[in-house]
This record gives structure tokens, C-alpha cells and sequence, in this order.
């Protein structure tokens, strides 16, 4: 059993190339099966290939036909413990090129599920689950939102706490817009109100949040019913002066302006129980985030180097293991035997006595051995010492 | 005993007072409080074992008593890491008075008073519980200030040092002095009524609490909002302070 991986990744691959490997699921559970024992995962910033048999070379060519072009220049090769760590790493979100993104390990599960594989990979791919989901537990890695339009959201939460019952106004139909609307929605925000300069598109949009459509001159009579407003239109001019939003007595006002030009009036950040951000702001916070993460990524990589150094443990307990099962085995059968001798010389109380006393002879003799294999199999002396215990207890048969 | 006792609850609250400074070392202050805490309320019980009598009816005993009430108020809820700044307001302020609370001799056993028990149960108790209530909701309220500004400034670490939301502190302010007010204004009236058989005249101390009573029945029937609000709440404790460290001292005697 060797682990290998082959793959390819945006830190290495422009992507024109990367989208020319790039799988679906059934494509990347096709060519997995082309090598027997093997995972792919296929996102849009990597295709990889773990293997456990197969030749590296053998995967390198398919890999370079799905590409139409050799690929040695952006090709990464690891095996064993380098090709666990990079898919800790990878599952952990370390890799992404958003530190800490939380897609990735999904798409580590299904490539995973989707593969069925053998002894090896399946370790390998549920250890890298777990670390996945440590340093998403561990660390405050994902915890904050990496995009604008979910720090919007982010930040309406900060103000109101829980966003259920929370009603949104929405102007413009821009995407970025309508992304923070999602987001806000997602928190369980309703978008009462859509307005827009063409009211057809107002109204689709409106349809799609269960929203009601409104022109652009009825922004200022709606203020009074909504806690959120978000702005996104490609007027040159502002929409929404500081003089046209009424006096908040009871509920603050949280309004994000996403377009550029600015859409709302800067005179409102001023007022009492409004707040105002624009893009900048939200850029500013979302930088600030990230930067939160690469700390928080420090601490996550020393967890995913712990567990590549427990990968490496358990792969060199597989070199010990068998001489160890094969010890055990011949420990049991001649105690089986010696026990058969006094068959019909012993009453059956006796005989329960002789096995529990001859099974905790056995456990303890063989038990520091056991240890001590286990011990030399990681130290890298694993397979001298199966081979002596062999040789010594005459195991070289069972091999 | 006593001073077995004293000192590990001194350092626990101490110890919480620098460790909430951080987000890394809160566990640890979390730990320093319950520790501290569990200590002072070993303390308190030999107190009461020993005491003839109600054991704080001293003003310096009052306050040891004052300090267990806040810190036992903050740990039913107050210790989730959200609220990491409201414990780096809250401990080094009860670190403090529990000093105080020894220099004047009120973290001592063997007291004796002059009134009955049952009396300064009700009257110092309901009191001081009150006044913890209004010292947790005045730390709800600075943090509430403090991150509306934050918002209003458009901070960028807005999102990396996170404290409570503005609706959870706001609506928790609220509730810690909807629960205070009552216990206050029952304490008040069993002193009044005790005071009025015993013939005895009004002092400062009295006058600066019914000011404060007066200012948080206007917060709960008037229902203001947002930074008003939390003015509001500000100003009560304000009054709280004057009438526990500037005034207490005649009216104890």
C-alpha cells in the first residue's frame, strides 16, 4: 500500500488550465475507477488524484489528456505522509484561496463518498475529515464572513442580534445587491420591498424574495417600515438624502450602500439610531476578517501537522501489525493445545479456571512486546523487529 | 479561616480582572471568577456562622456582601466569551471593592449588630441585590455605548472583536433592571417602614436611592431606546456609587 497524489491547484495552474481538468462528480468517479483504488476531487481550484496502487506516471498522462497538453510544470506529486498532509490541508481549508473557506470540506466528502475506496484512502479521507471539522470547531478560522455581501449581513446581525422578522428594503437590482440580500435572507431577514428604477425588474426580484415591488420616489415613505436598507443602483446621483429619513425612536436603521457612485447620503451615518456603511467599509471590514483568519490559520496548521504525524504513527503500525496478529495467533493455538492435554482430568470448574488463568498468562507476556513493536514501528525500526519476532517464534511460514 | 478564605477569592477575581483583557486568557478568567466566587461564598458562610446577628450590617460588611451579589449576578450569564468586556468592566470594579470591603474590616467573623435579622435580610438584602442588578445593567450599558460607537465609526475589526449585538445588549440591560427595580423598591420600604416606628430622620444615603429609584422607574415606564437608554442606565449607577462609597458611611452607623 502506497499513498500517492497527483494534482493540480490555483497556486500552480492558471485557470484556463484548471478549467480544462476541472471534473463533475461522475466524471471525477470515472477516472478515479480507471486506477482501482484511487479518490478524485474536482473543484474549481484544484483536480487531484489519490491513488493507493496505481503508477504515478500512469495518472500523470491521464491527467495530462483530460488537459490536452503536458502538464510537468504545474503538476504536484506526494506520497505518504507529504500527500496526507497536503489533503489535511486541503480539507482544513488551509489550501483555499480564501483561508478557512467552508465549501472545501464538502467537496472532500463527497469526492469521498462518491470513491468507495480501499483501506488506505479511507483512513486517509476520514482522518482529513476529522481534522476538517476540528479546526472548524478549534480555531475561529471560518467564523467570520470573508465576502462583502455576507459581512453586510454580518453586520445588520450586530446590530439587531438575532435577523428573524428583520424586513429589508432593497434598491437596485445590481447582483452585489441582490447577493447581500441572500445573505440577509439566509439569516432569516425578510425583503419586504424591491424598488427600482424599471419596475418589471423590480418585480422580478420582488417575486423571487416574496417582496413587494416599489418605484424609486416611494424609498422615503417605506423607511418607516423597515430596520434594513440595501442600495446598489447605478444612479450617478445619491437616492436617499439624510432629510428624507425620518426620526428613529424606537428601532435603529442599518443601511448598507454597495453602489458606486454612492447611493445614499453620507449626512446619514450622523443621525441617531442610524448607521451607514458603504463599499469601502465593508471592504475595510473584510480585510480586517481575513487577516483574522491567516492568524487563525497559524493555529490550524499545527493541528493538521499533528495529525500527519498520527498518519505517519499508524502507517508504520501496518509494517508491525501482522507479526504482531501472527505472534498472538501462535501464543493462543499452543495454549489451545496444552489445554486440550487435560481434557476429562479436570472438572469443569477447574477447566474454567485453567482457561482464565492460561489467557492472563498470555496477555501479559505478550502485552510489552506488543507495545514495544508498536513503539519500534514508528521510530522506523518496525520492520527489523517484525522480522526478529518471526525468526524467533519461527512465524516466517505466516507472513 | 477568614483569611484562608479571603485571599483566594481576592485572587481569583484579581486574576479575572487581567485575563478578561484578552480573548485567549478569558477561560482562564472565567475559572479565576468561579473559583474567586466559590471562595467569598465560603467566606460568607463562616461570616454568618459566627456572627451574632445579621453579619454585614456594618458599611464595609455591606460591601463584601455588595460584591458577592454582583459577581454572582454575572456568573449566571455573564461569562459566555461574548461577553468577555462586560467581565474586563465588571471584575477589576469587584476586585476593587472586595479590597475595600477588608480595609474597612467587613471580611471579618465574629460581628455583631444592633438590629434584628430578619430586618437586614430584607432591607440590606433586597437592597444590595438591587444594586448589583443596576451595577450589571450599568456594564451592559457601557459596552452597549462602546460598540454602538464602534458601528456608528465604522470600525474594521467590528467583526474580529466580537461583543454582544446592540438588541441583546439593549434588551438585556432592560430585563436586569426590570428584575432590580422591584427588589429595590421593596428594600426601600421595609427601611422606610422600619425607620418611620423607629422614629429615626431621613439621610443622604436615602434621599440619593429614592433619586435612583425615581431615575429607573422613569427608564422602565418611559421605555426609551438605544443610546438614551443606556444614558440612562449610566446615570442610575452613578447615583448607585455616591450612595455605596460616598454616602453609606453615616447611614450605617
Amino acid at each position: 500500500m502506497t499513498l500517492t497524489l497527483v494534482g493540480l491547484s490555483h497556486h500552480v495552474a492558471p485557470v484556463e488550465l484548471r478549467e480544462r481538468v476541472a471534473l463533475d462528480p461522475d466524471a471525477a468517479k470515472t477516472l478515479a475507477a480507471q486506477f482501482g483504488d484511487a479518490v478524485c476531487l474536482s473543484t474549481c481550484n484544484r483536480t487531484e488524484l489519490y491513488v493507493d496502487g496505481a503508477t504515478e506516471n500512469e495518472v500523470v498522462a491521464a491527467l495530462a489528456e483530460l488537459a490536452g497538453e503536458p502538464l510537468d510544470g504545474v503538476l504536484y506529486r506526494l506520497h505518504e505522509e507529504a500527500a496526507a498532509l497536503h489533503l489535511f490541508r486541503v480539507a482544513a481549508g488551509l489550501d483555499s484561496l480564501i483561508p478557512g473557506e467552508g465549501e472545501i470540506l464538502g467537496q472532500v466528502r463527497s469526492a469521498y463518498e462518491a470513491a468507495r475506496p480501499g483501506a488506505l484512502l479511507d483512513h486517509v479521507f476520514r482522518q482529513a475529515l476529522a481534522v476538517g471539522k476540528r479546526v472548524r470547531t478549534e480555531t475561529a478560522i471560518g467564523e467570520s464572513p470573508a465576502s462583502v455581501s455576507s459581512a453586510a449581513a454580518a453586520l445588520a446581525a450586530q446590530v439587531f442580534g438575532e435577523l428573524q422578522g428583520k424586513r429589508v428594503l432593497l434598491i437596485g437590482a445590481g447582483r452585489i445587491g441582490e447577493l447581500a440580500a441572500s445573505n440577509l435572507s439566509a439569516r432569516g431577514a425578510a425583503i419586504a420591498f424591491v424598488a427600482n428604477r424599471t419596475v418589471d425588474t423590480a418585480r422580478e426580484l420582488a417575486q423571487r424574495f416574496g417582496g413587494e415591488p416599489i418605484a424609486l420616489s416611494e424609498i422615503g415613505s417605506r423607511l418607516g417600515e423597515v430596520d434594513v436598507v440595501v442600495s446598489s443602483t447605478s444612479a450617478p446621483d445619491p437616492v436617499l438624502a439624510a432629510a428624507d429619513v425620518p426620526a428613529r425612536r424606537r428601532r435603529p436603521l442599518f443601511f448598507i450602500d454597495i453602489a458606486v457612485p454612492r447611493d445614499l447620503d453620507s449626512a446619514i451615518a450622523k443621525l441617531d439610531g442610524c448607521f451607514l456603511y458603504d463599499i469601502d467599509d465593508l471592504e475595510a471590514v473584510v480585510a480586517e476578517t481575513l487577516a483574522g483568519r491567516r492568524i487563525e490559520a497559524a493555529r490550524a496548521e499545527q493541528l493538521v501537522a499533528d495529525e500527519a504525524a498520527r498518519f505517519r504513527a499508524w502507517r508504520a503500525s501496518l509494517d508491525v501489525v501482522p507479526a504482531i496478529a501472527s505472534l498472538r495467533a501462535r501464543a493462543e493455538e499452543i495454549r489451545t493445545t496444552e489445554l486440550a492435554k487435560v481434557d476429562g482430568r479436570v472438572t469443569d470448574d477447574e477447566r474454567r479456571t485453567l482457561e482464565s488463568v492460561t489467557s492472563q498468562i498470555l496477555n501479559k507476556l505478550l502485552h510489552l512486546p506488543t507495545v514495544r513493536m508498536k513503539e519500534a514501528a514508528i521510530s522506523a525500526d518496525g520492520a527489523t523487529y517484525a522480522d526478529a519476532v518471526r525468526h524467533l517464534f519461527g512465524l516466517e511460514d505466516e507472513r | 479561616v477568614v483569611e484562608a478564605l479571603f485571599w483566594p477569592a481576592l485572587l481569583g477575581y484579581g486574576e479575572a480582572a487581567f485575563a478578561y483583557a484578552s480573548a485567549r486568557t478569558s477561560r482562564t478568567a472565567t475559572w479565576g471568577v468561579r473559583l474567586g466566587w466559590l471562595a467569598q461564598t465560603a467566606l460568607l458562610v463562616v461570616q454568618a456562622t459566627r456572627a451574632d446577628g445579621f453579619p454585614w450590617s456594618t458599611w464595609a460588611g455591606s460591601l463584601n456582601l455588595f460584591v458577592w451579589l454582583v459577581v454572582g449576578a454575572y456568573l449566571i450569564w455573564g461569562c459566555r466569551p461574548r461577553f468577555r468586556l462586560l467581565g474586563l468592566s465588571v471584575m477589576p470594579l469587584a476586585a476593587l471593592l472586595f479590597g475595600i470591603a477588608r480595609l474597612g474590616g467587613g471580611t471579618s467573623a465574629g460581628t455583631r449588630s444592633d438590629y434584628g435579622n430578619l430586618f437586614l435580610i430584607l432591607h440590606v438584602g433586597l437592597v444590595l441585590a438591587a444594586f448589583a442588578g443596576f451595577t450589571l445593567a450599568a456594564g451592559l450599558a457601557g459596552l452597549y455605548l462602546w460598540e454602538e460607537r464602534r458601528l456608528k465609526g465604522r470600525a474594521t475589526d467590528i467583526l474580529r472583536l466580537r461583543v454582544p449585538p446592540l438588541g441583546t445588549l439593549e434588551q438585556l440591560t432592560r430585563r436586569t433592571i426590570l428584575v432590580s427595580l422591584p427588589l429595590l423598591t421593596l428594600g426601600l420600604a421595609i427601611g422606610i417602614v422600619r425607620q418611620r416606628r423607629d422614629g429615626g430622620s431621613f439621610d443622604a444615603l436615602e434621599g440619593v436611592t429614592l433619586l435612583a429609584w425615581l431615575l429607573y422607574g422613569g427608564l422602565v415606564l418611559a421605555r426609551p431606546h438605544g443610546r438614551r437608554a443606556a444614558l440612562i442606565a449610566l446615570g442610575g449607577f452613578a447615583l448607585v456609587i455616591i450612595a455605596r462609597l460616598a454616602l453609606a458611611g453615616g447611614h450605617f452607623a
